[in-house]
């Protein structure tokens, strides 16, 4: 008896506005109003100019690393737009656009990556949680506040952001396959960024595209043109209803590139060619949504030299409040281990002493932090 | 013929010089090969060795180390690379539950001879979740080993030592000390484990630590002398193995004793080795061991708190003033 098939399988790939410029009349009708897409491009363009800044500070020393978000934009930003302002971000460190775009101010990026724990107190109505440094452990995070919603009977959904090269942790696939078993509203959304550090995505995964992962797992997946916020508002905007109405995940593979190094601790020039970036500069999300707001007479070169000016006033205004907010202080590093602070590090938050190292509070003398000249 | 060479470049040195002697030593871990290392240290190692030996993991701390463990199983000496050891949490049940107990569970069927190493500890401001201090938690464990190298000398000898060894062994490399210098012989020599090495000799009291903060030790030893206090540094470069007795004939001359712990104190290496000095020197002691330990609180992201949290010379003087009565 010859096998049957039982099962047969498509991923579809979604783009609606192409480098080019051409767009998608009959996908892309309804997605974006126009004056959204005006605000879509004001906004990405300040993210563009905070990037770069931020890259700077790094150079000057301001700020210890940065991993650059340029020319992944789009991705988080057409995500977030397509959400409800109670849907969960549980993002990873490349999704700055989406962020803002949801409302956190821009110094608490600033203010993370000059080495403040305070850039993580984020503000509890914004939903989203503080990023992830272990790779993809922020995907089951995205299953458990789906699932508490589902629980308390709330319409939130949540949505994770992850690399390409979180597809290969553990984390990742656990997150899957419970979402999709237990029936949870998650949008799985990667970014397929082509790069892990200096490991190419298909040393990540060997089938042809990421997103038929979801399939795997039995979950809708679609793969689509990250650097179009059009198609980046679509996809996210169906998997969001799916989720919503039927409590379904959607794995989404989102294309697009990091134009810069992977951190500022990085120089991508030693492994990557020169070709390839210069094949994705072409495919910038910012140039694109430019061209089409152009071929529409809805944004002109004064409007652009205005925006230009705004986008350094504000950046400048946010990396100012960050930089004179003042460092923390020695008791500071004792608040928020508890809910609760325990009598033991009380004793510790007054006096720096403990006596569970024989040391006696009592005996407190006056301290002075000695710089050493050790490593 | 010694010479002076960093950290890093001693590591990769006891690498290459066993993947030549020993055809079943392979290194497994991401960015090693292409990007010849995220630290440097496996530098030229792809070029020489090949993509067969020297092998870059996608980002699955947990897939590469059960594949070490399953590739130990059947004759080969992985060495697996964590790119920080703050990531292998993630592979926590491969490297804790499985490597150290494969031995044990199967009645002595399958020896691990793999070693796990990478940097680690606090005081680079790489936040909490990137700054751990692993070595008390995992030295709870037994079935594995442990060697926390002080300089590029030890970094060879202990490492070389550590794939020869047919147990699981844990070489912590501290992130801080990779780019320092230091005489390293060339070609072969090992390190003994658990064979401590006295730093600095003195009189009035024992200071006990592993890597990083024995500079700390030494910068402080140094200030005390000129108050009159001979200090006595003491690294004790494996965990387990622990070379007790040294440290305890240490104590038995001195009468004082000071343990320096880059963990936290609850239950740590600095806990332990107080409680077995005590126990062993219980009649020599003229005070109670003094622990200095990072503060207990995760790894503060700010510099000033991450450098105050961390035990420094500073801490370290007052201890010893104060176990002296010298204070
Ligand atoms: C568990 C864990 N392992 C390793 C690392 C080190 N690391 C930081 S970013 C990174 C690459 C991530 O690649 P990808 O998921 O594609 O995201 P991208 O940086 O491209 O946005 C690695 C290996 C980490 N942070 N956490
Ligand atoms: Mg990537």
């Amino acid at each position: 008896m010859p096998a049957k098939i039982v099962f047969h399988a498509k991923i579809e790939s979604v783009s609606i506005l192409d480098e080019q410029g051409n767009f998608d009349a009959k996908l892309g009708k309804d997605v974006i109003p126009d004056t959204d897409v005006v605000r879509l491009y004001e906004h990405m363009t300040i993210c563009r100019q905070f990037d770069e800044v931020a890259f700077k500070l790094q150079r000057s020393g301001r700020m210890g690393t940065y991993p650059e978000n340029r020319g992944q934009e789009a991705v988080s930003l057409g995500a977030v737009y397509a959400l409800h302002p109670d849907d969960w971000l549980v993002p990873c460190y490349r999704e700055n656009c989406g962020l803002f775009w949801r409302g956190l101010p821009m110094e608490y990026i600033l203010l993370h990556w000059m080495g403040d724990e305070r850039g993580n107190e984020i503000p509890r109505d914004l939903y989203m949680t503080p990023q992830a440094i272990p790779i993809g452990t922020q995907m089951l995070h995205a299953v458990g506040l789906a699932w508490a919603g589902k629980y308390r009977k709330k319409d939130s959904i949540a949505c994770a952001f992850f690399g390409d090269g979180a597809t290969s942790e553990g984390d990742c696939h656990e997150a899957l396959n419970f979402a999709a078993n237990l029936d949870l509203p998650v949008v799985f959304v990667c970014q397929n960024n082509g790069w892990a550090i200096s490991v190419p995505t298909k040393m990540q995964c060997s089938a042809p595209t990421l997103a038929q992962r979801g399939l795997a797992y039995g979950m809708e997946c679609v793969q689509c043109d990250g650097n179009d916020i059009f198609a980046m508002a679509k996809v996210v905007g169906e998997a969001a209803e799916r989720a919503r109405r039927d409590h379904r995940p959607t794995f989404i593979e989102a294309l697009t590139y990091r134009l810069g190094d992977h951190t500022t601790a990085d120089d991508a020039r030693r492994y990557r060619d020169e070709a390839e970036l210069k094949k994705w500069l072409k495919r910038d999300p910012l140039i694109r949504i430019r061209t089409y707001l152009q071929q529409r007479k809805l944004f002109d070169d004064s409007r652009e030299k205005a925006l230009q000016a705004r986008a350094r006033e504000e950046v400048a205004a946010a990396v100012k409040r960050a930089e004179e907010i003042a460092a923390p202080t020695s008791s500071d590093m004792f608040d928020w281990l508890y809910a609760e602070m325990p009598g033991e590090l009380a004793t510790q938050r007054a006096t720096l002493r403990t006596s569970g190292l024989g040391q006696d509070p009592s005996q407190l003398q006056e301290q002075s932090p000695a710089p050493s000249r050790n490593p | 013929m010694p010479r002076s060479i960093e950290f890093r470049e001693a590591i990769r040195e006891a690498m290459c010089e066993e993947m030549r002697r020993d055809a079943r030593v392979f290194l497994l871990g991401e960015e090693v090969a292409q990007y010849q290392g995220a630290y440097k240290v496996s530098r030229g190692m792809l070029k020489e060795f090949g993509p067969r030996r020297v092998i870059d993991a996608p980002i699955s701390e947990n897939g590469f180390s059960g594949l070490g463990i399953g590739a130990a199983m059947y004759g080969l000496r992985p060495i697996i690379e964590f790119m920080s050891w703050s990531f292998s949490l993630v592979a926590a049940d491969q490297i804790l539950n499985n490597a150290p107990k494969m031995l044990y569970m199967s009645g002595g069927q399958f020896p691990i001879p793999i070693v796990f190493r990478g940097n680690g500890g606090a005081g680079g401001q790489l936040g909490s979740t990137h700054s751990w201090c692993v070595e008390s938690m995992y030295a709870n464990v037994p079935g594995l080993k442990m060697a926390i190298p002080f300089d590029a000398y030890d970094a060879k000898g202990l490492l070389k030592t550590a794939i020869r060894d047919d147990n699981p062994v844990f070489v912590l490399e501290s992130e801080r000390l990779l780019s320092v210098k230091g005489e390293v012989p060339e070609g072969d020599y090992l390190v003994p484990f658990g064979e401590a090495a006295i730093r600095r000799q003195g009189t009035d009291c024992t200071i006990v630590s592993f890597g990083r903060p024995l500079y700390f030790c030494l910068e402080a030893a140094e200030s005390l002398a000129a108050e009159g206090i001979e200090c006595e540094v003491i690294d004790g470069r494996t965990v387990r193995p622990l070379d007790i007795e040294t440290i305890s004939r240490s104590v038995a001359r001195t009468n004082y004793c000071v343990v320096v712990d880059e963990s936290w104190p609850f239950a740590s290496i600095g806990a332990e080795l107080a409680a077995q000095i005590h126990v062993l020197n219980f009649d020599d002691l003229d005070n109670h061991v003094v622990r200095v330990q990072a503060d207990d609180v995760p790894a503060p992201y700010a510099y000033n708190l991450e450098q105050e949290m961390l035990p420094n010379a500073r801490k370290i003087c007052e201890a010893v003033r104060a176990v002296t009565y010298a204070a």
